[in-house]
């Protein structure tokens, strides 16, 4: 592709002496520029400028705007409730990912083997993956409910007495990371089922033949083999979760559960802007989150090198 | 890739482009001559629907008018998006607030106030509007929202169950209810004919905030929230209240830890024979064909004072007013307030007295039976924080929530109220 720009013709002699000031620029810049410049605009441009409001008493209804120093900072720093929310992201973070990425594993190994009708579970699995965020939680509303709802239906039919899936404080974040595990479990479980499909038959043959078991073809040829998809995997798990908010809004209609026990950081970010107005505040408490995130990521880059020997 | 199909040039899909470009933007232009309002509502459920026949009613009668009506999400959402535009200095023309809100929408900055001269050009003046809501409406002598109406929490039954359980007087409607043990009583013997419960009640979100409400003002408890301060709320009253609610779910009488849909469905589908609600599920229940009336939340505390809000339409700010558009405006306003007899139907009580009083409303019914709640409406304790879908509303309804769900006491429950909003009020105010 690149060879296309080098063969550009010297037809005009006199251009040559001064090329084009857009010919003289990597071919990649250009084609990638269009996607820098809203990476720009939308993303580092805003990081940057929260990050500066962070130190302004801004406020949406454009009456303050004064500058205040660290204060929003300290603020903070001892407000309970900003550290609960935190808890709470952290909490759904722990909670969900280790089933996400096992889970996802484990269908794909089901459906990876010749099956009938094989094509119905990809899709079952896949599936709930595609709906909005809305209609899952809808979904999971109903389920939820109590008196009528399928799941404490359930399990009064059972002779078990119902549970608060929605009113209940310990068990309101659960009901948020059930709800996910089902509704994005299908993005890992496709991104296993590629990696599967990329292992060479002949590793199965020749062990195989050299007498190895079901269990011991998983752990010593699937599960090696998968490394690198574990790892990809596992961070994005990881950065999906820590940014919950959809699912955890639209099941609490916004109210952040009992006790604010379903309440992400990320949604306390938003009262704060934008039901309460206070912009300076609502970038000190996300500019100290993304500054965690990044914390994250790199720590992730350490424990799992994204090159591995592998590559022949 | 050479062998795919064959593509369109880049200039034939820019052309493409351009074009559907343009056919759109002329579709958006409308006809010359004509004056373009921009309206925001937040109405979506039964509401909306009559919001819609209202609008179009308004569009026959002014064909030189082009109302450009936007129906967004209700609740903390669409005040975000209401906020933010009208931050920007490009509002839409009129927008609906409810009045609660008005001190958090720092009007003179976010919002612009009413010219009551050019007003009384369209035949609408204060003096046409319950003094309590003027009152409120009013800021520094200067009038920054009119009412719509009001809408109080009310009391709906099913006229089937408490006609089993002898709850019925002679005229065919529920006798009164007064104070605590009658009420127990009632919803006890509604219990008996469902089977299941006497009362479907939302115990999540900001319901438990509005009963609350409702039954300490019935007590003429007030609460004073100074800025920098501490809340200032009569703990007696304030816990006979929580008690209360307390033993409405213990006992079974009243639905426990059910959501909004929840307790509508409850009540809907003959479950319970009483429903405490805002007065805007009629559509629901008359599409339900299910045999239901309503009144106004019985006096279990001494008065008949109930809690609610009031819709009213606002001038969000605009860095410069077109005196074409602010006419054409005013107009939009007045007309929906003067045929708000459709509006009545929602279960609403018309706000613009003299709707209140034509006989087309009179013969509303259930929706007219309790038109005379307006005075005892109370909005939420003005601050600017508090309101419909604010924080304040958010953090009583959590700790309140606990109180019918049995997980925290009264007084616990009172404690963690008391804490959530001092915090309130020591978070620097954004207004």
């Amino acid at each position: 592709m690149a060879t296309i720009t080098t063969q550009a013709p010297a037809a005009v002699p006199v251009t040559e002496a001064r090329p084009a000031l857009w010919r003289r620029v990597p071919t990649g810049v250009l084609f990638t520029l269009p996607f820098l410049l809203f990476y720009a605009a939308f993303l580092i441009w805003p990081t940057i400028s929260a990050f500066g409001l962070s130190f302004f008493n801004e406020s949406l209804t454009g009456t303050r705007g004064e500058l205040v120093g660290l204060r929003n900072w300290t603020e903070m720093l001892g407000d309970a409730a900003m550290w609960s929310a935190l808890g709470n992201t952290l909490y759904f973070t722990v909670l969900s990912t280790p089933p996400l990425v096992l889970l996802g594993l484990v269908m794909a190994l089901l459906t990876n083997r010749v099956m009938p009708l094989r094509w119905l579970w990809r899709l079952s699995f896949f599936m709930p993956f595609l709906l909005p965020a809305s209609v899952m939680s809808l979904i999971w509303l109903w389920l939820y409910q109590p008196g009528f709802g399928l799941l404490n239906g359930a399990l009064t039919s059972l002779g078990i007495s119902e549970v608060g899936w929605l009113s209940d404080p310990s068990l309101a974040m659960i009901s948020v990371v059930i709800a996910t595990l089902w509704w994005t479990v299908g993005f890992n479980f496709l991104l296993y089922l590629a990696a599967l499909q990329q292992i060479p038959e002949q590793l199965y043959e020749a062990a195989s033949i050299d007498g190895a078991g079901w269990w011991q073809r998983l752990w010593s040829i699937t599960l090696p083999m998968l490394g690198r998809t574990t790892g990809l995997v596992i961070v994005l798990q990881l950065l999906a979760s820590l940014r919950l908010f959809d699912q955890a809004y639209l099941i609490y209609q916004g109210s952040g559960g009992p006790a604010f026990s379903a309440r992400p950081v990320l949604e306390y970010v938003y009262d704060t802007a934008f039901t309460s107005f206070r912009f300076g505040y609502a970038s000190a408490i996300s500019s100290f989150f993304f500054v965690l995130i990044v914390v994250v990521s790199v720590t992730q880059l350490k424990l799992f090198p994204s090159r591995r020997e592998d590559e022949r | 890739m050479a062998d795919g199909p064959p593509r369109p040039s880049r200039r034939a899909v820019l052309g493409a482009a351009l074009a559907l470009g343009t056919l759109t933007l002329a579709g958006c232009g409308g006809e010359g001559g004509t004056t373009k309002v921009r309206y925001w509502n937040l109405f979506g459920g039964g509401d909306g629907a009559l919001m819609l026949t209202m609008q179009d009613e308004f569009r026959n009668n002014n064909p030189g008018i082009a109302l450009e009506a936007v129906t967004l999400a209700w609740g903390a959402p669409y005040y975000t998006k209401l906020a933010m535009a009208a931050a920007g200095g490009r509002a839409p023309d009129v927008a609906v607030l409810h009045l609660s809100r008005l001190t958090g929408y720092a009007p003179g900055h976010l919002l612009d106030p009413f010219d009551e001269k050019l007003l009384a050009e369209f035949g609408v003046t204060r003096d046409q509007f319950p003094p309590g809501l003027i009152e409120r409406a009013t800021v520094d002598g200067r009038l920054y929202a009119l009412p719509l109406d009001t809408h109080p929490f009310v009391m709906y039954y099913n006229t089937d169950i408490a006609q089993k359980a002898g709850l019925l007087g002679p005229d065919g409607k529920l006798a009164p209810i007064s104070g605590p043990d009658a009420l127990i009583d009632a919803l006890t013997k509604a219990k008996q004919v469902t089977g299941a419960y006497g009362l479907a009640l939302d115990n999540l979100d900001v319901m438990p905030w509005r009963l609350f409400w409702a039954l300490y003002r019935q007590q003429d408890g007030d609460i004073t929230l100074p800025a920098g301060g501490s809340v200032g709320i009569d703990d007696v009253k304030a816990l006979k209240v929580l008690n209360f609610m307390g033993q409405l779910t213990a006992e079974g009488l009243a639905t426990r830890n059910v959501d909004y849909p929840g307790a509508v469905a409850t009540f809907a589908g003959g479950k319970a024979g009483f429903h405490w609600n805002g007065g805007w599920e009629t559509a629901t229940f008359t599409t339900a064909k299910m045999p239901y009336s309503m009144t106004r939340l019985p006096n279990i505390f001494g008065n008949a004072r109930t809690s609610g809000d009031a819709h009213s339409f606002v001038l969000p700010h605009q860095r410069a007013r077109d005196p074409i558009t602010t006419r054409a405006s005013y107009r939009f306003i007045t007309e929906l307030l003067k045929s708000s007899v459709t509006w009545g139907r929602a279960g609403h009580v018309p706000a613009y007295q003299p709707v209140v009083a034509e006989p087309a409303y009179l013969a509303l019914k259930p929706q007219s039976e309790y038109r005379d709640v307006t005075p005892d409406v109370q909005l939420d304790p003005p601050a600017w924080f508090s309101g419909s879908g604010s924080d304040f509303e958010n953090q009583a309804g959590s700790a309140f929530q606990r109180v019918l769900a049995g997980s925290l006491t009264p007084e616990q429950a009172l404690a963690q109220f008391k804490a959530a909003v001092d915090k309130l009020l020591s978070t620097p105010s954004p207004v």
